[in-house]
């Protein structure tokens, strides 16, 4: 993926998807590499699009926003309409399979991420980890281990083992599409 | 002045800038009164003022003494008493300063109870600036800019204060000398948001264009149109049209602001 | 704290920044994009025994700095756009009166209410002549999350040397954004403290030059020695005077502490300068999008170089002036439509030619834009 991986997570406000990027941003610190996180959000603090940015390097990182992603990850099919351009070729997107997907212009990856949080964890209040564990099965872009201690540091206390079962659940999603992309 | 007086004044600095006939010499020193017959620690005393003919006192006064900017004493003062609580602090303000410019400022400290004592020297009307009306200024009084008499509604600073939060409250006048030493000695020991709204008077311009030109008659306008608040109780509304109620109108001990950052503080900590 | 590698945010490194330098009081009022500033200051400061108290205006926030300042602790307040048009006739004071303290200006888009929760760079005149009068001012810009802990450190050790107030001036992309960044062992912090009058003397003149640095000892209220502080013009005692003489010697006392101290108060990062042809000026975030356009360019073998100012006002002229001959363009990259681009014209003095590139919807500039308006300005005729 070369030395600086853009990711751009994308939904609406109150999914997490801020706090998502917080996460992934300090799972990277503890792989020993840099990050930087920024996000854009509306007026309101619920509702309305929100967007946050990680970018990941080997090396400093000098611009901190996302020119072209080399991962979009949306919740929404607002977000998905108005991201899904911008993205490198060789990149990949991972959206929730509740979006209608259209003509993708890279490779697309559709996993059922809120029904998962929804149904499997109990909570869809979790999307936002469970988008995060299957990112990760799926991109690979941070070790296990690092995201699992960066969820565990960021996440309410009372919370933890809640957070834990979303993890496993988006790392399963991830790892058995992954699988059956193989195997075709 | 008395001898033993002049140890809290810069005598260097005076004759002081008011005019002949002005009511804030005799307001300064009922402050000072007050300060010397509590025998207050003259070092641990800091005196805040804002802008205007009033906010000159201090420069008088052999004390800590911060001259703001118009209308910001109160906020000037807040930063003081909250990082230094052990400082008794004083604010001396106008009526303009205080409750125009000044008056969100007002408002909030009432709000928050912290420990100042803050004397408004009261004359309805902007002196320094020679003469434009202000929010005490009374209905149908004249000014420099009310040509043809003010139609604004002036306030009542005590009801003011007392609605905003402040927990002792009296208004004195510069007539009543005796009481109004009284006054400020009692909020200068009350713990908590003290106001003192004294009247003045201003000759030269509240005065001069509201035919009392001679400091003598608006002395002796103070002296009629002051009522006691213990009188003005039993009387109605018109009644007290045109009366100054003077004396103590409220008192109540209630929780310090820079005693309960004291225990914020206690928490922060246990919490490390 | 530990010197682990940790993500932080802008705003959360200026808080520990000035916890660090010695911060003990902070007055505020709420305000996009420079709250968080305020929130943390309201759960740190009374772990270490500091005050946080939040105002009914940026006026009094203003306000109430100075008076703790002037009770001897170190204070700040933060605030952004609107926030800082307020507290302008305050700062004016703080100069006039040579307390120290520091503003932080998290920059967002204007004019008025503007854009609130997007970044810009249209403060910089304001940061320099906010106030009237003439008057002397520090202000230090930074472009990493790292930087913003230590020139808030710097800013509040400038503040106190100099008894001047020091602006940071920040933009919401550096303030909202969040990296890496080790913090140092605190026992490896510089701290300096203002200098305090001998406290066996009787008579306290609190203005005057007593050490021939332009900057006299300043006594803490309740400490013992009473002095008079006002906004008015005054003589060394402290008191009013409108002599020509006294105001003439202390309007030129204050801008000389300043400006004889510049190798002590500049700050700037020269890179690539030496055998540039172009070099471009830039600060705060917007400087980071200059050094990912330089790195591209000088891949490609093009000879640009960059300047990144770190303190803004007093302007970096000497910097500027010794760029050596072979540098023919100057292009001055800031979110604004055009503001520190005149400096850099006046310093140039026709040496140099100067362009800018000027964004100013509420993004940062990318480096793609950099690129190609410096292809540009070099192959202009």
């Amino acid at each position: 993926m070369g030395e600086r991986t853009e990711i751009r997570l994308s939904g609406s406000g109150g999914q997490g998807l801020i706090l998502a990027g917080i996460i992934l941003a300090e799972a990277a610190i503890l792989d020993g590499k840099n990050a930087v996180q920024s996000q854009s959000y509306g007026p309101e603090a619920r509702g309305g699009a929100s967007r946050a940015e990680v970018i990941i390097s080997d090396s400093p990182i000098d611009y901190p926003k996302v020119m072209q992603p080399d991962i979009l990850l949306t919740l929404t099919e607002e977000a998905f309409v108005k991201y899904k351009d911008n993205i490198k070729s060789n990149g990949i997107i991972i959206i929730d399979s509740s979006i209608r997907k259209s003509e993708p212009p890279v490779k697309i990856v559709s996993l059922p991420i809120i029904e998962t949080a929804n149904k499997s964890v109990g909570k869809v209040i979790v999307a936002n980890i469970v988008s995060l564990g299957a990112l990760i099965a799926v991109t690979k872009i941070v070790s296990k281990k690092s995201i699992e201690e960066a969820v565990m540091d960021r996440v309410p206390k009372g919370t933890e083992e809640l957070n834990r079962k979303a993890l496993y659940a988006g790392f399963e999603l991830g790892e058995f599409q992954q699988k059956q992309y193989k195997n075709k | 002045m008395r001898k033993e007086l002049e140890k809290y004044f810069r005598t260097e600095k005076l004759p002081h800038i008011w005019c002949p006939g002005c009511g804030h010499g005799i307001l300064t020193g009922a402050v000072v009164r007050a300060i010397d017959n509590l025998k207050l620690d003259q070092g641990k005393i800091c005196i805040v003022s804002g802008i205007g003919c009033s906010s000159r006192a201090p420069g008088y006064l052999n004390f800590n003494t911060l001259h703001t900017t118009h209308g910001r004493a109160l906020a000037f003062a807040t930063g003081i008493k909250l990082a230094k609580p052990e400082l008794k602090v004083i604010v001396l303000t106008g009526d303009g300063d205080c409750a125009a410019i000044g008056g969100n400022h007002f408002i909030h400290a009432c709000r928050r109870n912290i420990d100042i004592t803050t004397v408004v020297f009261n004359n309805n009307i902007y002196g320094m600036t020679s003469g434009q009306y202000s929010p005490m200024t009374p209905q149908g009084a004249f000014a420099t800019t009310a040509p043809y008499g003010n139609i604004d509604r002036s306030f009542d600073l005590c009801k003011l204060a007392q609605s905003a939060g402040a927990t002792y409250v009296a208004r004195g006048t510069v007539y009543h000398i005796p009481q109004l030493i009284k006054l400020i000695e009692k909020a200068l020991l009350h713990k908590g948001f003290s106001l003192i709204d004294a009247i003045s008077i201003c000759p030269t311009y509240f005065g001069r264009k509201n035919k009392m030109s001679s400091p003598v008659r608006m002395m002796e306008f103070i002296k009629d149109a002051c009522i006691p608040a213990k009188n003005a109780e039993k009387l109605t509304k018109e009644e007290l049209a045109g009366k100054i109620v003077i004396g103590e109108f409220y008192e109540e001990f209630a929780p310090e602001y820079t005693e309960e950052y004291a225990k914020v503080i206690e928490k922060a900590r246990e919490g490390k | 704290m530990n010197s682990k590698a940790i993500l932080m945010q802008g705003n959360e490194a200026c808080v520990e920044g000035a916890i660090a330098a010695g911060m003990r009081f902070y007055a505020g009022y709420p305000i996009t994009p420079s709250t968080e500033i305020a929130e943390l200051s309201a759960e740190k400061l009374p772990k270490v025994g500091g005050k946080f108290i939040q105002m009914e205006d940026e006026i009094a926030s203003m306000g109430a700095v100075i008076g703790a300042s002037l009770a001897g602790l170190k204070a700040m307040t933060a605030t952004s756009g609107p926030g800082f048009s307020l507290k302008q006739e305050n700062i004016g004071f703080a100069c006039l009166t040579e307390v120290p303290c520091v503003i932080v200006n998290v920059q967002r888009g204007g004019p008025s209410t503007g854009l609130p929760t997007l970044p810009a760079q249209g403060d910089v005149m304001q940061a320099r002549w906010g106030t009237h009068g003439d008057h002397p001012i520090i202000v230090v810009s930074p472009s990493y999350v790292k930087e913003v802990y230590e020139l808030t450190i710097r800013a509040f050790n400038l503040s106190e040397k100099y008894r001047v107030p020091c602006i940071l001036l920040m933009d919401e992309v550096v303030a909202h954004m969040r990296e890496k960044v080790e913090l140092p062992d605190p026992s490896s912090i510089k701290i300096i403290n203002r200098k305090k009058p001998d406290p066996t003397i009787k008579e306290y003149e609190p203005y005057k030059d007593c050490d021939g640095d332009g900057i006299p000892p300043m006594a803490n209220f309740g400490e013992g020695i009473p002095f008079h502080v006002t906004g008015l013009i005054h003589d060394i005692t402290g008191f009013p005077s409108t002599s020509a003489t006294v105001t003439e010697a202390l309007i030129t006392r204050l801008m000389k502490k300043i400006y004889d101290n510049l190798d002590d108060i500049l700050d700037y990062e020269s890179i690539f300068t030496n055998d540039a042809d172009t070099v471009i000026i830039s600060f705060g975030s917007t400087a980071r999008s200059v050094m990912r356009a330089v790195q591209i360019m000088r891949r490609e073998g093009q000879k640009i170089g960059m300047l990144r100012l770190k303190t803004i006002w007093p302007f970096a002229h000497r910097a500027i002036q010794e760029l050596s001959s072979q540098v023919k363009n100057l292009i001055v990259a800031e979110m604004n439509f055009g503001q520190l681009v005149e400096m850099v014209k006046a310093s140039a003095e026709g040496r140099f030619y100067v362009a800018g590139i000027n964004k100013f919807n509420g993004e940062l500039i990318a480096p793609n834009e950099i690129i190609s308006r410096t292809r540009e300005v070099r192959s202009r005729a």
